[in-house]
């Protein structure tokens, strides 16, 4: 396959960036989406250029460190699949590729298609947690959890932290990500202690990070490489208000 | 070198809370006054971090990635061990312990899997506590299946997802330590170094991955949680930036390296598709469970696979093993697919392949509850490969996976260096010369929550070291070493790309260190390793300058200790004149193939001591005793 690729291209977070085109050929519809980026890499330094920067590294789907929009989507075109796990054969001989790093403020560049996702960390550790010290667990099986609860906890908490959902969202909204933390540990009985404590300190911190507030278009849902739904949104806004309105 | 394992005296079952209770402790009150540095944000060093900073230890957690939850543990899917026997079918601590030392092939520390399997009921528990979502039966109790080398279930899981669930597990609790100041964390700090001071590990050297900027980190002890070293291989399945550096810069500062030949191959991977492949797929060993491994029993064979009847099938696994038949180790299971590649009987592009069959399981049990079981699985096969599993039998071939071998530890955790502590998979100590499935994620847990909150307050209690600060001249020579490597790489100015050396590495390795060994082969390999580590330092390019956020230079970095170590894997494997676990030597093998041990002369840890640049590594051994299993050939038949 031979294609036409625009990319992002800049040096540093604080550098003015623009789209460079690159020509290449070659390609085998069996390589995946940055195994082509890995081929246009290797040519570049070659000739003694800078690689393209982009963040990748587990390369099955699951680590949640690669990214790029490609062609305007998050992860490219495929449903439920990250870039990583986009193979070529999912794009024509002689194509026009546009990539670009995610698109929010809360992510600023580090470098090219690199960015900084160090918001979620944040996030995270306002409240994405249950708060049981090594040691004090009673056994496993102490407290029996509904299949049910358990199967929709494990739904939510299969979000990879990758950041698709605020690189879609026109509001750079990081609803869908804690809800599905949020989700996660409300749905267990574990989590209820903390339940609306966390709720309140998550939501506060996205906002202070600069993440947008949620206008339920619902683009984060059909983003998300592991398609989380937006129900637990629903969920993160009743429990909210909850604690909004009975200072739970 | 000393290598005093520590292992305490008393019945074997004993051990452990013995040694809890001789230890020293640490009072409360003065944990603040002791900084951990935990250099790795994985199973191991997440759980480490947040477990001392609980206790009060001032923490200093490292990473190279953007945020510690993207470290491989994530990546592991089938599941984790624990000796809880909720199925009732005869598990207990000694037959986890057993399993283990068995499926190692009697080339581990009796003591320290004791106490592994001992403490792996814990992990559950720490783990449901943290909210973990473990698969559960309607009753809402929890779920179990079986894994490699085990006639129990006793592998807890999350779908095809544990290892991500437990590392968000380990992950949650590291930021509720950082939250409240207990942890202090560094992301895209890259460990360069480790500072010695008086003979004691006080620090490392980092550099900032997107400033450029190198420092210096001092604190009281040092943790590695550094992973394995399987990218030595180029492609494995390990993720794109896994290297052994951390461990390595240990290796040269005295730490002794052990058994760095007991690699794990890991039996169905997706095979490779073409020279563009930057890194192999791993599909669960859970897998096995329901899926039948076969290949044509003519060699040559192009038809279909549905083309090709039964009685023209070789499920070979269930013919030579037939009492752990699919389920047999992983070793075992990844010498038989190369065998039956090597003999033309493999399927696919190459031949490199056999079948993995799920057409009788979804005769049996319907589609449904395959797709329950493995749904995610199929799904990542299909994007890779564009076959659907339901349909056509997967493809698969073995591939590089985790490694046994690591920095030597006692039964503390702590190397020969005194404060240098390794954790996970960059020690040696559990597995002896191959892992069983669903033990990795125990181990790295055991390590982090369970086991070095105990040892390393006996070491602080009676280290009898004061405070040092990362301006002691130990730091400050540490840093200046660091930028000069750094500048000398920048320097070179060549041709090649670190891709390119990483490549010819690996393809060497993989041929004649990989799944099966012989002494020709590795002496090609350790005259041929020099000569494109020499051409590395010559010929590399790396654009840009050392002061930004410079993959290239990262990865170049990581290569040239790829280069270095791998001739101590070689030398390793070429000293060990057997066959053991996941060290295969073509010469040591029985009329029927299987692996032959030496236990007359081999039935030690080896452990390589650096002797200086460009001179042959020094051989150490701790002698391994079994005083509580019987050494015997390991069948699964």
């Amino acid at each position: 396959m031979k294609l036409t690729l625009d990319i992002w291209r800049q040096k540093s977070a604080n550098a003015e960036g623009k789209m460079v085109s690159y020509e290449v050929d070659d390609i085998s519809p069996d390589m995946s989406f940055l195994e082509m980026l890995d081929v246009l890499n290797e040519r570049l330094l070659e000739k003694g250029e800078d690689s393209v920067a982009f963040d990748h590294d587990c390369r099955e789907g699951i680590c949640g460190m690669c990214s790029l929009m490609i062609n305007g989507m998050p992860h490219g075109p495929e449903r439920a699949t990250t870039t990583c796990q986009l193979h070529m054969r999912k794009f024509h001989d002689g194509q026009r590729i546009t990539i670009e790093p995610w698109r929010a403020s809360s992510f600023p560049v580090v470098k090219d298609l690199a960015v900084d996702r160090s918001a979620f960390d944040r996030i995270v550790q306002k409240g994405g947690f249950i708060s049981a010290n090594t040691g004090n667990a009673p056994d496993a099986n102490a407290i029996p959890i509904p299949k049910k609860d358990a199967d929709i906890a494990m739904d939510a908490a299969a979000c990879i932290g990758c950041g698709a959902c605020v690189a879609v969202c026109k509001n750079s909204s990081a609803m869908l990500f804690v809800a599905a933390k949020a989700s996660h540990f409300g749905h267990l009985p574990q989590g209820q202690p903390e339940r609306y404590e966390r709720v309140i300190k998550m939501v506060e911190q996205a906002d202070a990070e600069g993440f947008g507030s949620c206008s339920n278009t619902y683009d984060c849902e059909a983003a998300c490489p592991k398609e989380i739904s937006v129900r637990h949104i629903a969920r993160l806004n009743r429990d909210y208000l909850r604690a909004s309105l009975f200072g739970e | 070198m000393n290598l005093d394992s520590k292992i305490p005296s008393g019945p074997l079952a004993e051990k452990w809370t013995k040694h809890k209770f001789d230890m020293k402790l640490v009072n409360p009150a003065n944990k603040r006054k002791y900084t951990i540095i935990v250099v790795g944000t994985g199973l191991a060093g997440a759980s480490a971090a947040a477990t001392l900073a609980e206790l009060g230890y001032k923490v200093l957690a490292f990473t190279y990635h953007d945020s510690p939850r993207r470290a491989h543990s994530i990546a592991a899917q089938g599941g984790i061990n624990a000796a809880k026997n909720y199925q009732n079918d005869g598990d207990s601590v000694y037959r986890l312990f057993y399993d283990t030392v068995k499926g190692g092939d009697f080339r581990s520390r009796e003591a320290n899997v004791h106490r592994l399997a001992e403490v792996s009921a814990n992990i559950i528990d720490q783990c449901v506590a943290q909210g973990v979502p473990f698969a559960r039966e309607y009753g809402g109790y929890l779920s179990n299946r079986s894994f490699g080398g085990a006639q129990v279930s006793r592998t807890f899981y999350a779908r095809g997802q544990t290892g991500q669930q437990l590392l968000l597990g380990t992950y949650a609790q590291l930021s509720k330590m950082t939250s409240n100041g207990g942890v202090t964390l560094f992301n895209r700090k890259e460990m360069l170094d480790l500072v010695l001071v008086n003979g004691h590990a006080r620090g490392i050297v980092t550099r900032d991955l997107i400033t450029g900027k190198v420092e210096s980190f001092a604190g009281d002890a040092v943790l590695l949680c550094t992973g394995g070293y399987s990218n030595v291989f180029y492609l494995s399945t390990n993720a794109k930036a896994c290297n052994v550096t951390a461990a390595y810069r240990a290796y040269k500062h005295g730490a002794g390296f052990a058994n760095p030949c007991y690699t794990q191959i890991h039996p169905t991977c997706i095979p490779v598709s073409g020279d563009h492949q930057s890194k192999l797929t791993l599909m669960s060993e859970s897998l096995r469970n329901d899926g039948r491994i076969w290949a044509p029993k003519k060699a040559g064979d192009q038809r279909s696979p549905d083309q090709i009847p039964e009685n023209e099938r070789d499920y070979y696994l269930e013919r030579k093993y037939p009492s752990f038949g699919n389920l047999s180790p992983r070793d075992i299971a990844s010498r038989s697919a190369k065998e039956a590649c090597d003999s033309g009987h493999g399927v696919g592009p190459g031949g490199r392949g056999v079948y993995l069959d799920f057409a009788d399981a979804i005769k049996r049990l319907g589609q449904k509850v395959i797709e329950e079981r493995y749904g995610n699985l199929f799904e990542m096969y299909e994007r890779i490969t564009g076959e659907n599993p339901y349909r056509v039998p997967m493809r698969i071939y073995p591939a590089p996976h985790y490694t046994m071998g690591g920095l030597w530890v006692d039964y503390n955790l702590m190397s020969n260096v005194p404060g240098l502590h390794v954790l996970g998979e960059a020690n040696f100590s559990d597995h002896g010369a191959n892992r069983l499935g669903a033990s990795a994620l125990m181990q790295g847990l055991a390590d982090g929550y369970f086991v070095i909150p105990y040892t390393l307050g006996h070491y602080l209690a009676t280290s009898g070291q004061g405070k040092v600060s990362a301006d002691a001249p130990e730091f400050k020579q540490a840093e200046q070493e660091a930028s000069e490597r750094i500048n000398k790489l920048m320097n070179i100015r060549g041709k090649r790309t670190p891709t390119s050396f990483h490549r010819e590495l690996g393809l060497l390795m993989w041929h004649k260190c990989g799944m099966a060994r012989n002494e020709k082969g590795l002496q090609e390999a350790l005259d041929k390793i020099p000569a494109i580590r020499e051409e590395f330092w010559k010929n590399l390019f790396i654009p840009g300058s050392g002061s930004e956020f410079n993959q290239s230079l990262e990865l170049a970095g990581r290569v040239a200790d790829f280069l270095e170590f791998a001739e101590v894997l070689c030398t390793d494997a070429l000293h060990r004149n057997e066959s053991c676990g996941g060290h295969f030597r073509e010469e040591y093998q029985t009329a029927d193939g299987e692996a032959k041990r030496n236990d007359a002369d081999f039935t030690y840890a080896a452990v390589w001591e650096y002797a200086g640049e460009g001179k042959r590594p020094v051989l150490n051994k701790e002698p391994l005793q079994f005083d509580n299993v019987s050494l015997s050939v390991r069948s699964y038949k």
